[in-house]
């Protein structure tokens, strides 16, 4: 299996009592909140972490995008991913992802992912995301063509990278007379597609397509839904007439490794439940923005309180469910390492450094896992018994 | 009152229809169709056609349709598909908006134009808050001045079935998430609206604040202001009875 470090970025200073003036770390959350010379101590400490992983041996490191929130400071992930290109040696970068339907012009999202391939000697993968509900918000784009303008903004960027120019794209919501990349990416056919999501069936089939045959990455969610999302992966494979890799899956879960399992426990306890508890606090307006999703997931989504994370999360629920790691080196490389038996997948993506989380416990937690669960990790991954049949696109 | 449905330029379209006489044709707002008090009152004398907008309720938004300008071209078709002549034209909130956009495009089967705090026009000194952020309950109570009728409101929504408020709300997504319910262009071509045009705003909406009717007033050449003192955004529920009679006594004078 391998592994990479995955980073959001949050604003670690967050008063968290903003909770008794405001009901969303997203969007109307008042900028007053972020102090100025902690935001650039934060980039600093944020951008070394990142450095770190790359010299402690991670096989990969990632961003993301959010916008106009305290749970994450990448509106523009591409800048971190440029500043990583320059300052790391070996890692993948991933990029999990550009929200594509928030842009108005798809063809600068490949083009900078194009500089980014070129820059990092074609050591970046890609991601396409819509964004979060509340990301409409902040936009201003329809969220009731999320999905119109994510499928034709995807379109035109694997045609940019794949067709000699100049071409003409004349889309519903994207219209380019003259479509000509200057620089082309460095790897070919493009620089490989990963698709986080939640789980929704209609994205994990897209993806497994044999046309396709994009990475599907499970994010902060149960491991119960991501079994199901990963197995439906299989079957959408099967039935297109390809056998899945576990190198087609990965897992997105926040990681903490310390000396023995009780000191893991109390340690982490107060960051993972700021995380969801805190960072991941929004009206549920602002998450299902109409014809964001189907009249039928939303319904579903209002219908789980779950989802919508309304009830109280505690640390030790977490762990029940399976949403979060926690441990010992030892417990800890044995729960992924069951996981990655169970669910088949072939790639994790460790959140190490959590909300709130401090520099000496986000260094000891890498340092940790890079030393005592990551070798096992890669093991496991070449024990994992399944045919190998390369697939044919990235 | 009647239900039935038509199909124009290949949209299927519900609509309520009761009362005799000349037409007055009714478009609904964000809240949705309803056969409100005001329409009873009015179909006392009155023809009245209340379609339900198209992606409204259990109907479909043609992919087409992208904006308040496409259903406005939508309703001409509809009223030449049903040979429709001197309608009095009212529109409440986003049908305001609808109907202001129909006005400006043609109004040569018009008698008269109503707009009842019609959406579609913003100030920079009156401008709207978000509608899209509002939990149902305060929506409930931003529509009404009365708190009681706010809840009554809110109790009949939690009613109906869940899937024709999330259907509501998508489609007022469609027409009006950005620019947030208004059309930036629409104060520069309503000079064209020739026909005699009634302003009715509550002085305390919360909804459309009162001061957007500002530009309507100085661009339509016979458009009157009533402002309605102590009343919200709800006036064909709220204020059913004063509107309606001031409503009635305008398609008279409206008449020739």
């Amino acid at each position: 299996m391998k592994t990479f470090f995955f980073h959001l970025m949050p604003y670690a200073d967050l008063d968290l009592s903003y909770t008794e003036r405001h009901n969303s770390a997203w969007v109307t959350l008042p900028n007053s909140y972020f102090d100025r010379a902690v935001g650039q101590k934060l980039y600093a400490r944020y951008i070394g972490e990142l450095e770190l992983a790359d010299q402690l041996g991670f096989d990969g490191i990632c961003v993301n995008e959010h916008h106009q929130t305290a749970y994450g400071l990448m509106p523009a992930p591409n800048l971190i991913a440029a500043a990583l290109a320059r300052s790391t040696k070996q890692a993948k970068i991933a990029i999990l992802g550009r929200a594509l339907p928030l842009v108005s012009n798809p063809v600068a999202v490949a083009e900078e992912f194009a500089m980014l391939d070129q820059m990092s000697g074609g050591r970046i993968i890609t991601g396409f995301v819509r964004g979060i509900g509340t990301e409409y918000f902040a936009s201003g784009v329809n969220p009731t063509y999320s999905h119109a303008r994510y499928y034709e903004a995807h379109e035109l960027i694997l045609r940019a990278w794949t067709e000699v120019g100049p071409f003409r794209y004349h889309g519903r919501h994207y219209q380019f007379d003259y479509v000509n990349l200057w620089p082309r990416p460095l790897q070919q056919p493009h620089p490989p597609v990963w698709i986080p999501s939640q789980g929704s069936s209609e994205t994990v089939e897209w993806c497994a397509s044999a046309q396709r045959k994009y990475t599907y990455l499970q994010t902060f969610s149960p491991v119960k839904s991501a079994k199901k999302a990963f197995d439906l992966y299989r079957q959408v494979a099967e039935r297109e007439g390809y056998e899945s890799q576990p190198s087609q899956l990965g897992w997105a879960i926040p990681t903490y490794v310390a000396e023995t399992d009780e000191i893991a426990r109390r340690e982490l306890k107060p960051h993972i439940e700021a995380f969801f508890n805190k960072f991941l606090h929004y009206p549920l307006e602002m998450r299902m923005p109409p014809g964001y999703s189907s009249i039928a997931s939303t319904k579903s989504l209002i219908e789980s309180k779950f989802a919508f994370r309304m009830m109280e999360m505690t640390a030790e629920n977490l762990i029940e469910l399976g949403m979060v790691v926690a441990g010992s080196a030892a417990t800890v490389r044995e729960r992924l390492a069951a996981y990655a038996r169970d669910l088949g997948v072939g790639n994790l993506i460790a959140m190490l450094q959590i909300a709130t989380l401090p520099a000496e416990l986000t260094e000891k937690n890498l340092r940790l896992f890079a030393k005592d669960v990551m070798p096992y990790l890669r093991e496991e991954g070449a024990r994992t018994p399944r045919r190998v049949a390369e697939p044919a696109t990235p | 009152m009647r239900e039935a449905t038509i199909e124009v330029a290949g949209t299927k379209l519900g609509y309520r229809e009761a009362g005799a006489g000349a037409t007055v044709l009714f478009l609904h707002g964000a809240a949705g169709a309803s056969w409100d008090p005001l329409l009873d009152q009015l179909s006392g004398g009155y023809r009245v056609l209340a379609p339900e907008h198209p992606g409204f309720g259990r109907g479909q938004i043609p992919d087409w349709m992208m904006s308040v300008g496409d259903v406005a071209f939508f309703y001409l078709d509809l009223m030449q598909a049903l040979q429709l002549r001197n309608v009095h034209l009212v529109g409440h909130g986003l049908g305001g908006w609808i109907a202001a956009e129909i006005a400006v495009r043609n109004t040569g089967a018009l008698a008269s134009l109503a707009l009842l705090a019609p959406a579609g026009v913003e100030t920079r000194e009156a401008m709207f808050d978000d509608i899209f952020a509002w939990t149902v309950e305060e929506f409930a109570r931003r529509q009404f001045h009365d708190a009681k009728l706010a809840q009554e409101w809110q109790r009949q929504q939690a009613e109906l079935d869940i899937d024709i408020g999330l259907q509501n709300r998508t489609a007022l997504a469609r027409l009006g998430w950005n620019p947030r319910m208004h059309n930036p262009q629409l104060p520069y071509w309503l000079h064209r609206i020739d026909v005699p045009t009634l302003l009715m705003w509550g002085e305390d909406d919360q909804v459309v604040p009162f001061g957007c009717h500002v530009p309507f007033k100085r661009e339509i050449r016979r458009a009157e202001l009533v402002a309605l003192p102590r009343s919200g955004h709800a006036l064909p529920i709220e204020r059913a009875n004063e509107v309606g009679t001031r409503l009635d006594a305008f398609f008279r004078g409206a008449k020739g």
